[in-house]
């Protein structure tokens, strides 16, 4: 079975007026993915990566993925990789 | 008829840290205290590590016996406080009848929205799933008419799953099981239960009442109310604040004390974060008291009312160390110490003044803890300490949000059956 590993990434997010988040971009390793849409965001936990948060459901590169919002104190951005360290 | 879930977040210490490590789920493991400062106890462990015996309380060395290759975290409060926000955030969104009983437990009083959500077992099931899918954990639900059989109905079986406590099986699921089981009958109930020849809660339930009460009098009749299901006892809504009735803080040394300077230090260390908290919720006391336990895990409790009601930490230590003075006969050297105030009023009360006390120096004493307050919030709690804490032991006092996890009493709030 494949490893799923949880992997911190860096985002770049707008806050709105009205109190939302929105992620624009992300950056793994030394590569950065323009976010094209949002299409989802509710709370969900990875039980593969191991952590719970709000899981955005964003399209990158014409593909679906998971981004996750850990909301604690202070917040960080995880993703479901199959490499424990991106390479660049 | 109301409509009752318990619900249950099974092994939650543990769960939330399986959670987080992928890489113990398969592997007996436990949530434990620090055995460096010697709290080492279990808090909780998961099914693989309780099928070989490890059990809550035990003694690390103890589970470690029991289950060898047992993997033991430390705990991670804040981490229990977050997951125990969002299990109540999903409760939440079904009634706000919620109760809390302790970080893991709830009780839920849905009458008034299966109209719109549906029925208590459909409800039970939808926040089963809903518990998997966003938050990675598990819980039983128990639903029933009242809150005692909706705990039986979590207990009934774990984990992740629902039971249905009704008319037709409640013989079954709660009258069959040892009067032990029950709420509020711990060794010496039962045991005087058993005598009488009462040994399961059906057996309980069809003894008279009348008996029950001259027997064990207001307790008796409680008793024969929770076994019958006719517990009318509301669940409280979301917002409600259990009144305080005592503010306390106790600590496990990190080592033995056996000097009177050592424990002078330690009263002041307690003190302070009592004081702290007193006047965070704008109280202040007159009753102190001072629970020591001795090596041999022997305690002891003296308290006295005082003059003046207080929330400076200088009286409450003072008194607290004259209380040890008086009543400690170092038979055996000190292995933990609580402070606690109660008898709370107000603390803008009018009081009257003491003859024996100055004010000027009381304001002093006051403006002095808020000062070191100050200070603390803004360049931390080791910023500034006072200077007979340098002849005692080096404890750091648990964080603010640590010092209120435990489940309340059912009683609490003087709701007695609600019959």
């Amino acid at each position: 079975m494949e490893e799923t590993y949880k992997v911190y990434v860096e985002v770049g997010v707008i806050f709105e007026r009205d109190g939302r988040i929105v992620p624009k971009w992300l950056k793994m390793g030394d590569v950065r993915y323009d976010i094209e849409r949002i299409l989802d965001c509710r709370r969900a936990a990875s039980m593969k990566a191991g952590g719970c948060g709000l899981r955005y459901t964003i399209r990158c590169r014409g593909q679906n993925a998971y981004l996750f919002f850990e909301d604690t104190e202070p917040g960080a951005w995880f993703v479901e990789s199959r490499q424990a360290v991106p390479a660049g | 008829m109301r409509t009752i879930l318990h619900s249950d977040a099974n092994c939650f210490y543990a769960s939330v840290e399986m959670l987080h490590h992928p890489e113990c789920r398969n592997l007996p493991m436990a949530v434990g205290g620090d055995p460096e400062t010697r709290h080492g106890i279990i808090l909780t462990a998961n099914y693989i590590a309780k099928r070989s015996g490890v059990r809550t309380g035990a003694a690390l060395w103890e589970a470690r016996e029991a289950c060898p290759g047992l993997v033991i975290l430390p705990p991670d409060y804040d981490q229990y406080l977050r997951f125990s926000g969002y299990l109540r955030e999903i409760y939440g969104n079904y009634t706000d009848r919620v109760e809390a009983f302790g970080l893991d437990e709830c009780w839920l009083d849905v009458s008034e929205s299966c109209g719109i959500k549906g029925e208590g077992e459909k409800i039970a099931k939808e926040i089963n799933e809903r518990v998997r899918k966003e938050l990675g954990l598990t819980v039983s639900v128990g639903v029933s008419w009242n809150k005692i059989f909706a705990k039986f109905g979590s207990d009934y079986r774990k984990p992740d799953a629902v039971t249905c406590v009704s008319r037709e099986n409640y013989r079954r699921i709660v009258w069959e099981r040892p009067v032990s089981e029950l709420l509020y009958v711990g060794r010496a109930t039962s045991a005087k239960l058993r005598k009488l020849g009462i040994n399961t809660i059906g057996e309980l339930a069809e003894t008279d009442p009348d008996f029950l009460y001259a027997y064990f009098g207001k307790m008796g009749s409680t008793l024969s109310i929770f076994a019958n299901g006719e517990d009318r006892t509301p669940v409280s809504l979301i917002g409600d604040q259990v009144p305080v009735k005592s503010v306390g803080n106790g600590m496990t040394m990190p080592y033995d004390l056996k000097t009177d300077e050592e424990v002078r230090v330690s009263c002041y260390m307690l003190s302070e974060s009592v004081a702290r908290r007193l006047r965070e919720n704008g109280f202040a006391g007159d009753v102190i008291e001072l629970y020591v336990r001795d090596s041999e895990l022997h305690g002891l409790t003296r308290r006295h009312r005082i003059d003046v009601p207080t929330n400076i930490s200088f009286e409450i230590a003072e008194e607290a160390f004259r209380l040890f003075r008086e009543n400690y006969r170092w038979k055996k050297p000190i292995r933990g110490l609580c402070v606690r105030v109660s008898n709370l009023t107000a603390e803008k009360r009018p009081y009257q003044l003491s003859l024996f006390r100055s004010e000027t120096v009381r304001k002093k004493q006051l403006i002095m803890d808020q000062t070191v307050e100050k200070i603390r919030r803004r360049f931390g709690d080791d910023a500034i300490r006072r200077g007979l804490m340098a002849f005692g032991p080096r404890i750091t006092p648990r964080k603010r949000q640590e010092q209120v996890i435990h489940p309340l009493s059912y009683f609490q709030k003087g709701n007695l059956s609600g019959a």
